[in-house]
């Protein structure tokens, strides 16, 4: 507890686009109650602090931690178990810190190509250069995070007490779970089990999509620009169009397709589930209606990047976790590491 | 059934490895895979590890017992044969000991590992490997109770030719309901259309009409023809079956079969199917003389009241007033507990082998053709006449395997054309003593008496020629071809090419699957393969059962067979569902999957999957469920389940994640602490 007498509160932001913390403040005036309850200590996007701030907190002095992006570099890294040692409850937060989320399928390419795309390309002057972690300036040595081979979860990293998917979380669910934690604080409720997943539904988004389904045969996948006519009623797979709905957990309130827009899946995998990219993969192969290999093979071609519409979220999550090159490339660092290490 | 006990880390494990004589020892050193299991896999829970020679023998399973009882085993892992064979055996083994039998995993190191490979090293590495998926598998392992569900006594059995006449008898006279379902108008099937059946030259009819007779006249048999199964739902022991009964235009309580209504029809229809194209019936007909039932049928397509709206012939002449123009399709509802598919085959289109010239070349005919050519009671009396129907033929080409073991065509062989070639070259021999040239690739006469009548057909003056023939043409070339059909072929005995001008051919054309067969197969839930024809359970061990349970075939539904072996097997099916009824009710395997109704979404992915057609869809909770006695936990759903809310008992993730997990075990190792490299 503050001076107070509140509870303490800090979110971060690590690999990730920024939009989990505008959804934060987008739970309207419930954020007064997050200010009436809680003493906000560490929120960067918010409020200036600074690392040796939260380094000097004592252990579990933070009450509730919101964390939201993958762990990209060592900054992030470092952030993570920091924030971990300080916090009671670490949430991670958004599809990001879940799952990985889109930056989580740079674990396709190796990092030569990755810096390759994003310092040679036609986008930048800068051919050629490439972050350096160190950097001899006349004015001493510059540091940078490192980076790394491949995006990891926050839970691949630290042990993470709950699990709050979407992207970014939806705000009633926002809400609901402010709400959960401030009478649990007051002893009004229990929170779930740790390792839970808060702020969303146990089945898939099918389950609160009001659009008609019927049995399912596949000719052809389209998409959605292609389409002439979208029939507002019917289910957006059973037209052909790649909807992840099927698989992807409840809780958002079928938002996307209700829009007339394909469930990109980023409330990641239903209850249980393993790998999300696998189930999905498995849903739609298992309702391609085509008598002949070819007739499959063209159904399937309509989804131009299978990686992308299995995986946009959860590669890094997922039990492939990303392209060989980027694994082996952090296989050989890590076995570099050991070897270094022995010495 | 969901439910498991999962994981306590505390199960007692046995592990047996099974020598099978050398089946397994002769390639992995299975002393050293028990040791290394009793060992290495000690912190898993395996508390003992044994080989045996033949785990699967008396003392063998003795063993598992004994060990069960006396160590308190609580799971059961046995290294040996595929799940296939014996997986049935240990079970029965452990419920003999006090253990649930579903607690016992059977992983194969023989079809798996010890005939795969050759390399007796890295197989014994692979043997352990496969134990350890084993031993994680079954920790995950749950007691499952079988599901009894009564039997309904009575019968479907789908197909009026000789397999299901056979089957419909047996089950008929043992004193239990039989529904014979038969698309035509009579039975009979194809059998019915032969003249002579090889290698006695019994006539057909004689011995088929006496079981069609019978058949229509048992009190136990509904015969139901002009009729046709539209919808089949329920599990084995409760079927409930849809069966379409065709509008027949005449009152059955009436006709006495006597015939005028045939003879003053004055529509003459060509008869596509029993007369094979050569012979007329009248637009109101039975297909022939003994048909069975007696009644005719009006054919409506052709009928002229049916089509210009005048005519009623029939009607006015019936002397019993027997005919119902108003008659509409009837939809019956039956329940059966058994169903036996006897639907038989079709002939391959003769015209797709261009290079034969059937259907250009008039004097080119079918198998088919030629049956009814040489039936006494067909369009030409039995003569063996050419198309214009007077000219005896002086010499006849009869050329076996027509689209059978041809890449072309079919690969497989129809097993019945070597004789019935054989049976055509008699005939022609003995009715017009013209000379005959039987085109062969290879001779296959291999069941009783069969090699027999090859001699007395080559005693006859048959002339073979192994070969297979290139062409049949018109353009002669050659004199003395003129007016002929030249066959274009290579004597491979001669070692040369050889053109013979005959006057007719005759084509033995392959046997193919119902043109929809598929349709049939999907709608009793049932599979078939590549080429169509039906599978079996065990190709041979179980060669009248289905996958499905309480759905068996006979016939040449499943394969190419002569009559011998279509009647064995029509007995067959017979006597397997006999003693289902007998047994009263039936305990189904507890393999099944479930769907947790809290995950479901009612998204609908599986709903089209389930070949058993165990998947129901409630609308108004919109929500999915399995009939768990429909369901055979083939996985289908469980794989296809986006938001895994199904699982299968026996194939949990769990279960499976467990077993890989396991599989790994030495890589995983290996992967902490790295082997030297070796020196």
């Amino acid at each position: 507890m503050s001076a107070n007498g509140k509870p303490k509160f800090a979110m971060y932001w690590a690999a990730g686009c920024g939009g989990c913390e505008i959804a934060v403040l987008n739970i309207h005036e419930k954020i007064l109650d997050v200010d009436a309850n809680f003493e906000v200590v560490f929120w960067p996007v918010a409020m200036d602090a600074k690392y040796q701030d939260v380094e000097a907190m004592p252990d579990g002095s933070i009450t509730l931690t919101l964390f939201d992006g993958g762990i990209r570099n060592s900054e992030n890294e470092m952030l993570a178990r920091l924030l971990r040692r300080k916090s009671q409850i670490l949430v991670a937060f958004g599809s990001c810190a879940c799952q990985g989320g889109i930056p989580g399928l740079a674990n396709l390419s190796a990092t030569e190509s990755l810096f390759a795309a994003v310092y040679d390309g036609i986008s930048t002057d800068s051919q050629g250069v490439r972050p350096q972690a160190v950097w001899q300036v006349p004015e001493g040595e510059l540091h940078i995070p490192e980076f790394y081979p491949v995006l990891k979860t926050l839970a691949q990293v630290v042990p993470v007490d709950y699990f709050m998917p979407g992207c970014p979380p939806e705000p009633h669910q926002i809400a609901a779970v402010v709400d959960l934690v401030i009478q649990a604080l007051h002893g009004q409720a229990e929170l779930p089990p740790p390792g839970s997943i808060i702020g969303a539904s146990c089945s898939t988004v099918c389950d609160e999509c009001p659009r008609a389904r019927n049995v399912k045969h596949i000719r052809a996948f389209e998409r959605i620009q292609n389409l002439a006519h979208i029939d507002p009623t019917l289910c957006l797979l059973e037209q052909g169009l790649p909807c992840n709905g099927p698989a992807t957990r409840s809780g958002c309130g079928a938002l996307c397709p209700q829009a007339g827009a394909l469930c990109i899946g980023c409330y990641g995998p239903a209850e249980g589930v393993l790998d999300y990219g696998a189930r999905l993969l498995s849903a739609f192969a298992s309702v391609v209606d085509g008598s002949t290999p070819e007739e499959i093979e063209r159904c399937l071609d309509g989804i131009p990047d299978p990686a992308g519409q299995m995986y946009r979220f959860g590669l890094a999550n997922s039990l492939l976790r990303g392209g060989r090159a980027a694994c082996e490339e952090e296989a050989e660092q890590e076995l570099s590491y050991e070897a270094a290490h022995h010495d | 059934m969901t439910q498991h006990n999962g994981h306590t880390g505390q199960e007692r494990i046995g592990v047996y490895v099974c020598h099978c004589g050398s089946n397994i020892a002769g390639t992995i050193d299975v002393e050293a895979v028990a040791l290394w299991a009793a060992e290495h896999l000690n912190h898993r829970g395996v508390v003992i590890a044994r080989d045996y020679k033949f785990m699967c023998s008396s003392l063998g399973q003795e063993l598992i017992e004994k060990d069960i009882k006396e160590l308190g085993l609580t799971r059961v892992v046995v290294a040996a044969c595929s799940p296939h064979l014996h997986e049935q055996t240990f079970r029965v083994a452990c419920h003999r000991a006090g253990l649930n039998p579903y607690l016992c995993e059977l992983v194969s190191i023989r079809e798996q590992a010890s005939w795969v490979h050759t390399d007796k090293k890295a197989a014994t590495e692979k043997a352990k490997a496969i134990i350890s998926g084993g031993v994680e598998r079954v920790a995950w392992h749950a007691p499952l109770e079988p599901l009894h569900v009564p039997i309904h006594p009575a019968t479907l059995v789908v197909g009026g030719g000789i397999a299901g006449i056979q089957a419909a008898l047996e089950i008929a006279d043992a004193g239990f309901p039989v529904y014979l379902v038969e698309r035509e108008p009579s039975i009979g099937g194809h059998m019915a259309q032969f003249d002579k059946t090889f290698p006695t030259m019994d006539c057909a009819a004689c011995i088929l009409t006496p079981r069609m007779v019978s058949v229509g006249t048992h009190p136990n048999i509904t015969l139901l023809t002009w009729s046709e199964v539209s919808d089949v739902q329920g599990y084995v022991g409760n079927f409930t079956v849809t069966i379409r009964k065709k509008a027949r235009y005449i009152k059955e309580d009436l006709c006495t079969g006597c015939g005028i209504c045939q003879e003053k029809c004055p529509k003459k229809v060509i008869d596509e199917v029993f007369e094979a194209g050569l012979g007329y019936r009248k637009a109101v007909y039975t297909p022939f003389p003994q048909a069975v039932p007696k009644y005719p049928v009006i054919d409506r397509e052709n009928c002229t009241y049916f089509q210009k709206g005048t005519c009623r012939a029939c009607e006015k002449l019936c002397p019993t007033e027997a005919i119902d123009f108003g008659q509409t399709d009837e939809l019956l509802t039956v329940q059966v507990g058994n169903i036996i598919l006897a639907t038989g085959f079709d002939i391959l289109d003769a015209r797709r082998i261009g290079q034969y010239g059937y259907g250009r070349l008039a004097n080119v005919f079918t198998s088919l053709e030629f049956e009814r050519l040489s039936n006494a009671a067909g369009p030409t009396n039995g003569q063996i006449v050419l198309r214009d129907g007077v000219t005896h033929p002086q010499t006849v080409g009869i050329i076996h395997c027509a689209g059978s073991r041809d890449r072309n065509f079919n690969n497989y062989c129809s097993a019945i054309c070597c004789m019935q070639s054989l049976k055509f070259a008699h005939l022609v021999r003995e009715r017009t003593g013209a000379t005959v040239y039987n085109f062969y690739i290879d001779i296959r006469t291999t069941a009783k008496a069969y090699d027999e009548f090859y001699q007395r057909v080559l005693d006859d003056g048959a002339i073979l020629i192994r070969g297979r023939v290139a062409e049949v043409t018109d353009a002669a070339r050659l004199p003395g071809e003129e007016g002929k059909l030249i066959i274009q072929v290579e004597d491979t005995l001669a070692g040369k090419q050889r053109r013979i001008p005959v006057d007719m051919v005759v084509l033995s054309v392959g046997l193919e699957p119902r043109h929809d067969a598929k349709e049939v197969a999907h709608r009793f839930g049932i599979s078939c393969s590549s080429d169509g024809w039906i599978i079996e359970k065990h190709p041979k061990l179980d060669p009248v059962a289905t996958m499905t349970e309480g759905v068996f075939v006979a016939g040449c539904a499943q394969g190419p067979k002569d009559i011998p072996s279509t009647v064995a097997q029509g007995a067959a099916a017979a006597a397997r569902v006999l003693a289902r009824i007998q047994q009263k009710e039936i305990a189904l395997e507890p393999v099944r999957a479930s769907v947790d109704e809290n995950k479901c979404s009612g998204c609908r992915i599986c709903n089209g999957l389930c070949p058993f057609n165990a998947i129901i869809f409630h609308e108004d909770r919109m929500v999915t469920e399995i009939n768990p006695a429909l369901c055979q936990g083939c996985g289908t759903c469980v794989a296809a389940c986006p938001a895994g809310a199904i699982s299968g008992t026996v194939f949990s993730n769990e279960q499976v994640l467990a077993q890989i997990e396991g599989l790994l075990l030495d890589v995983a190792r290996r992967a902490i602490a790295p082997e030297p490299a070796p020196v």
